[in-house]
C-alpha cells in the first residue's frame, strides 16, 4: 500500500511502488489535469507539486511520494477553504489569453505557481531556469507576459502593504 | 461569388493546408431532420449552424475541431453579430460527427456549378478531407483556406443574418407591422415606433417557420460590433484549471490501455513475438495482441501496459529500406534534380535565352531535413466495439474522417460509429485522418475486446511513426544583366506537394523556369503546418537575399523594387521594416534580416533581429511580423496565431531535424528532436494590417513559412556566411559583418 496526500484528501492505493506518480494520477485515481508529454521529465507536461515543490511526475514512483502532500492542477483551484476560486497565475493565463491548444498549461501553470510561491519576485534567468516547459503552440510570449503581470502586482501589493503599516 | 445560398450555405475548412469540412446547409430536409433528432421541447434550429432556446440562448453549433486556434470563439462571434445576439447568452457546441453536418452533396454540386469534374473521392460521401479537395475550393474561392475565411465568411455569418431576418419576419407577422420598421439588439426584436420587443427566445418557434431566406443581407463592417473585438476566448478558462478534455482524457467505463511498437522500418511487417508467455504473467496484462506490422499490450493501467511492452520481444522483416540513410536520400536528390526528367511548374518569358545572354549567373543548393509534428499530446484513440456498433474517442482535426476510417477499417456502416470529440493537443496537420496508423492501430486492438480500449503511443513511437514534413532539395540559378537586374530565374526542386504554388515567386522577373522531379523515398510524410511553404519559403527568400547582397543592395530595397505591382506585399514589408528600426543600426552585436511570404490568403513580412551566443551559436532576440489578413475577426486570437506560428517555424530552424538511419527514424523524444523553450524565446511584435475588398486570408499557419530565411538571413548579415541547409544547431558562427549595402 502506498499512502499519499493527494489535494488535500489521503488516498491508499495498493500499487507498484515503481508506478510513477503520472500514471498513479491519471489512471488510477482519474485525475486527467496532469498531463502526459515525454516520459522522460523532458517536456513538463506532467508537472505536479510535492510538499510544494515542483516535480516531473511521470519519473517520480509512487514510492518516493510516500506520505507527501500532493497537489495537482485539480487541487491548485481549491483554496484554503476548500471552495473552488482561480489563484493569481490561474487569473493571469486568462487575463492574458495564455492557452492556445491548453495541453501543456497544466503542467506550465504548476511550474509558475511553484516558482511565485518560492520567489515572489524571480528576475528573467530565474524565470527561465524554473519554466522550461515545452509549449508546441509557442505560447512562450505570453506565459512571459502573465508572469511579469504577476510579478508587478506581487510587488504593488507588497507597496501597499507596507504603506499601510506606515 | 454567385451561389445559390440555399443550396450551398456551405461551410468548408482547409486546416493544416490539407483539410475540408463540409457543413450544414438549410435545404429543407435537412432543416427537419436537424430538428428532429438534435432538438428538445421547444428548442428550434432556424439553420443548422443556430438554435435558439425559449430562454433566449443562442447556440452556435461549431463544425470546426478546437486546437488552440480560437474557432470556438471566432466562428460563433462571426454568426452573433450578424444575428445581433447578446454575446453573453450565446453558448458554443461542437458539432456532433453525423450526416447532417456533412455537405457531401453540396460540394458535388458546388463544384459542378464551376465547370469541374468532380474526383471520384468526393462521390462517395464527404466526410472525407484531402489535398486535392482543398485544390478545388481554393481554386474556386478567391483566396484564403481558414475556418474563418469558409465555414465563418459562407456559413456563420449567412446563417445568423438569415436567423436576424427570420426572427424579425416571426416579429412583423406577430405585431401586424412591416418587418422594415423592426430591429434586432441583444437578442431582442423591438418595434420602436410601438415600443413592443420580443426576445429572440419567444419567437424562435415561430422563425423556425419561415423559409430562411435566399440572400440574407450582411452586414457592412461598419456594423459590426463583434467581430474586429478582442472577445475571450471560451475554451481558455477549461484550459487553466484542468478540465479541458482531450483524447487522452477520455475514461469510459471499463476501458484497458494499449501500449503499442510498430515496425521501425517504414512498411516493415512483424513475423514474431517473442516472450510472450513472461509478459501475460504480469500484473494487469490482459493480452498481446499482433498486428501485421505492431505489437501491443493491453493492460488496467498504461504504464502496466508500456513496461509490460518492454518486455516483449517482437521480430520484425527486414525490409528493403533497411540500409537506407538520410545521406542516401539528400544524395538521391541531388540525381534527381540533376536529371533531365523535369517536370513544368511555371514557364515565363524565355529563361533558357536569358540565361544565355545573363552578364552574370548566380547559383545555389539549398536543403532541408524531415520533420516531425510533436504534438504535446501524444497520439491516442479509444475505440469500444459494441452491439455492433462502435464508439470512438479522440480529438481530431476531422471528425466526419475519423468516422469514415474506423468504419472501413472495422468493416461497419459509419451509421453504426460515434465519434466523441474532444480537444486537440496540438494538431499541426498530424491530427488529419488521412494519417491513419493511430486510428488503424486503435481500432484493429480494440477489435478483440468488449470493453473500451485506449491507444495510447509512447513520445518515442509519436516521434517515430510521423507521417512526416518531407525533407526537399531544390537548386536555383539566377540570371543578371550587365546591370546587375534579375533577368531569368530557374528552380528545380524535390517533390511537389500542397499547396500547388508553394514554390512560385511574388517578385516580377520576367523569365522564368521552375520545375519539380519526384523522387519518391519510403518515409511516410504528411501535412505539417503551412505544409510545403514552410520549405520553399526558405529556399526563396535566402536566394532572393542572396542576390539583394550580390547586388549590393539593401534587402529590402531590393524586394520592393520587384513588386511594384503587388501594394499589399509592399505594405507588409514596409510596416514590418519601419516596426523594426530597419534604417537604424541594429544594437551592437545583432544584425537585421527581412523575408517575404504569401500563403492561405494571407502576406506576411517578418524582420528578425539576431546575435549570437557567447559559444557562436544562434539566438533570435526579437521579431516583428506584419500580416495582412484581409480582415481581422478576433485580433487577440489573431495576434496568438501569428506568434504561434512564428515559434513553430523557428523551432524547426533552430532545431528541426530527422533524421534516417538504417531505415528507421533515428530520433525519439524532446531530448534529441529538440524544441524551442521560454529561454530561447525571442520578443515578437505582431502588426495586424487589413485590406479593404481583400478575402479574409488564413491565421494559423501564413506565420510559419518566412521565419527561417528572415532569421539565416539576419545571420548572414551579422556573419557573412549563408546558411542554406537547416537546422541552425549544427552551425557555430563567429561575427564578421559585412560591410552595410544600399540604403541600409
Amino acid at each position: 500500500m502506498i499512502e499519499f496526500t493527494i489535494n488535500g484528501n489521503t488516498r491508499q492505493l495498493d500499487i507498484e511502488p515503481e508506478m510513477p506518480l503520472l500514471w498513479a494520477l491519471r489512471n488510477e485515481l482519474g485525475l486527467t489535469g496532469t498531463k502526459f508529454g515525454c516520459g522522460i521529465a523532458a517536456c513538463g507536461a506532467c508537472t505536479v507539486h510535492v510538499d510544494g515543490q515542483p516535480v516531473r511526475s511521470c519519473v517520480t514512483p509512487v514510492s518516493a511520494v510516500r506520505n507527501s502532500q500532493v497537489t495537482t492542477i485539480e487541487g491548485l483551484t481549491v483554496n484554503a477553504a476548500g471552495n473552488p476560486a482561480l489563484t493569481a497565475v490561474q487569473q493571469a493565463w486568462i487575463d492574458h489569453q495564455v492557452p492556445q491548444c491548453g495541453y501543456c498549461q497544466s503542467g506550465m501553470i504548476m511550474a509558475v505557481s511553484a516558482l511565485l510561491a518560492d520567489n515572489p519576485n524571480p528576475d528573467e534567468a530565474a524565470i527561465e531556469r524554473s519554466v522550461s516547459n515545452v509549449c508546441r503552440c509557442g505560447t512562450y510570449p505570453r506565459v512571459s507576459k502573465a508572469i511579469r503581470a504577476i510579478i508587478a502586482d506581487n510587488a504593488g501589493s507588497a507597496a501597499s502593504a507596507q504603506g499601510d503599516t506606515v | 461569388m454567385k451561389m445559390n445560398r440555399r443550396l450551398f450555405l456551405l461551410g468548408t475548412t482547409v486546416i493544416g493546408g490539407g483539410l475540408l469540412l463540409g457543413y450544414a446547409v438549410t435545404r429543407p430536409d435537412r432543416q427537419s431532420l436537424a430538428n428532429r433528432d438534435h432538438t428538445s421541447a421547444g428548442q428550434s434550429f432556424l439553420t443548422t449552424w443556430l438554435r435558439i432556446d425559449p430562454d433566449n440562448q443562442v447556440t452556435v453549433v461549431v463544425p470546426h475541431s478546437e486546437m488552440g486556434q480560437g474557432v470556438l470563439t471566432s466562428l460563433p462571434m462571426m454568426a452573433a453579430d450578424e444575428m445581433d445576439a447578446d454575446w453573453n447568452q450565446v453558448r458554443v457546441e461542437q458539432a456532433p460527427a453525423t450526416d447532417l453536418f456533412a455537405n457531401g452533396v453540396l460540394i458535388k454540386g458546388f463544384a459542378m456549378s464551376m465547370g469541374l469534374t468532380v474526383p471520384a473521392f468526393l462521390d462517395r460521401t464527404v466526410n472525407f478531407a484531402t489535398l486535392k479537395a482543398a485544390e478545388i475550393m481554393n481554386m474556386q474561392i478567391t483566396g484564403g483556406s481558414s475556418s474563418v475565411r469558409f465555414t465563418g465568411e459562407m456559413g456563420m455569418r449567412a446563417a445568423g443574418a438569415a436567423a436576424r431576418e427570420m426572427l424579425i419576419n416571426a416579429a412583423a407577422a406577430q405585431w401586424d407591422v412591416a418587418a422594415s420598421e423592426c430591429d434586432a439588439r441583444n437578442s431582442y426584436i423591438y418595434h420602436d415606433a410601438s415600443g413592443r420587443s420580443a426576445s429572440f427566445g419567444e419567437l424562435a418557434s415561430a422563425a423556425a417557420l419561415f423559409e430562411p431566406p435566399r440572400n440574407p443581407t450582411l452586414k457592412t463592417p461598419d456594423r459590426f460590433t463583434l467581430m474586429g473585438t478582442a472577445v475571450p476566448r471560451v475554451d481558455i478558462p477549461a484550459k487553466v484549471d484542468g478540465s479541458a478534455m482531450y483524447g487522452i482524457d477520455a475514461r469510459p467505463d471499463g476501458m484497458l490501455y494499449a501500449a503499442v511498437t510498430t515496425a521501425p522500418v517504414f512498411g516493415g511487417k512483424l513475423t514474431r513475438v517473442d516472450n510472450v508467455d513472461a509478459v501475460m504473467q504480469r500484473r494487469g496484462v490482459e493480452r498481446v495482441i499482433e498486428l501485421e506490422d505492431a505489437v501491443a499490450v493491453v493492460a488496467d493501467n498504461y504504464w502496466r501496459a508500456s513496461e509490460a511492452l518492454k518486455q516483449l520481444q517482437p521480430v520484425f522483416t527486414g525490409a528493403e529500406f533497411d540500409d537506407v540513410n538520410s545521406s542516401d536520400i539528400f544524395t538521391q536528390f541531388d540525381t534527381a534534380l540533376d536529371s533531365a526528367e523535369r517536370n513544368e511548374d511555371v514557364h515565363a518569358g524565355d529563361a533558357a535565352e536569358a540565361f544565355a545572354g545573363a552578364a552574370e549567373i548566380i547559383d545555389a543548393r539549398y536543403r532541408v531535413p524531415y520533420l516531425a509534428h510533436a504534438a504535446m499530446e501524444p497520439m491516442n484513440c479509444t475505440v469500444h466495439f459494441h452491439d455492433g456498433r462502435c464508439d470512438v474517442w479522440t480529438g481530431t482535426q476531422d471528425n466526419l474522417g475519423i468516422r469514415g476510417r474506423v468504419a472501413t477499417v472495422a468493416e461497419l456502416n459509419e451509421n453504426d460509429v460515434t465519434v466523441h470529440p474532444f480537444y486537440l493537443g496540438g494538431g499541426f496537420g498530424r491530427r488529419l485522418p488521412q494519417s491513419t496508423n493511430t486510428i488503424d492501430q486503435a481500432t484493429r486492438i480494440a477489435s478483440h475486446f468488449d470493453v473500451p480500449v485506449q491507444t495510447l503511443w509512447s513520445r518515442e513511437e509519436d516521434t517515430r511513426q510521423d507521417y512526416y514534413r518531407p525533407a526537399v532539395s531544390s537548386r536555383f540559378r539566377a540570371g543578371l544583366d550587365s546591370n546587375g537586374q534579375l533577368v531569368a530565374w530557374e528552380n528545380v526542386y524535390i517533390g511537389k506537394n500542397e499547396p500547388v504554388e508553394a514554390a512560385h515567386i511574388a517578385y516580377q522577373v520576367a523569365n522564368q523556369q521552375i520545375d519539380y522531379v519526384e523522387s519518391p523515398t519510403h518515409v511516410p510524410f504528411g501535412a505539417w503546418r503551412s505544409v510545403a511553404h514552410s520549405q520553399h519559403s526558405f529556399f526563396l527568400e535566402s536566394f532572393t537575399d542572396e542576390l539583394a547582397w550580390h547586388a549590393k543592395q539593401d534587402p529590402l530595397q531590393y524586394r520592393l523594387a520587384m513588386l511594384s505591382d503587388k501594394p499589399r506585399h509592399r505594405r507588409v514589408l514596409q510596416e514590418a521594416a519601419t516596426r523594426a528600426g530597419w534604417t537604424t543600426p541594429a544594437p551592437e552585436g545583432r544584425a537585421r534580416g527581412i523575408a517575404l511570404q504569401e500563403s492561405f490568403g494571407s502576406i506576411v513580412a517578418e524582420v528578425a533581429e539576431v546575435s549570437l551566443t557567447e559559444d557562436g551559436a544562434v539566438r533570435v532576440n526579437k521579431v516583428v511580423c506584419a500580416i495582412d489578413c484581409g480582415r481581422v475577426v478576433n485580433p487577440d486570437t489573431a495576434a496568438s496565431q501569428v506568434e504561434s506560428g512564428i515559434i513553430y517555424g523557428l523551432t524547426a530552424a533552430m532545431y528541426g531535424q530527422i533524421s534516417i538511419e538504417s531505415g528507421r527514424v533515428k530520433e525519439s523524444n524532446f531530448h534529441d528532436y529538440e524544441m524551442l523553450r521560454l529561454a530561447d524565446s525571442p520578443e515578437i511584435e505582431v502588426i495586424l494590417l487589413e485590406s479593404d475588398d481583400a478575402a479574409i486570408g488564413g491565421l494559423g499557419e501564413p506565420a510559419t513559412p518566412p521565419i527561417s530565411a528572415a532569421v539565416t538571413n539576419a545571420l548572414y548579415a551579422l556573419t557573412g556566411q549563408r546558411v542554406r541547409e537547416l537546422p541552425l544547431k549544427h552551425y557555430r558562427f563567429t561575427p564578421t559583418p559585412i560591410e552595410a549595402a544600399g540604403n541600409a
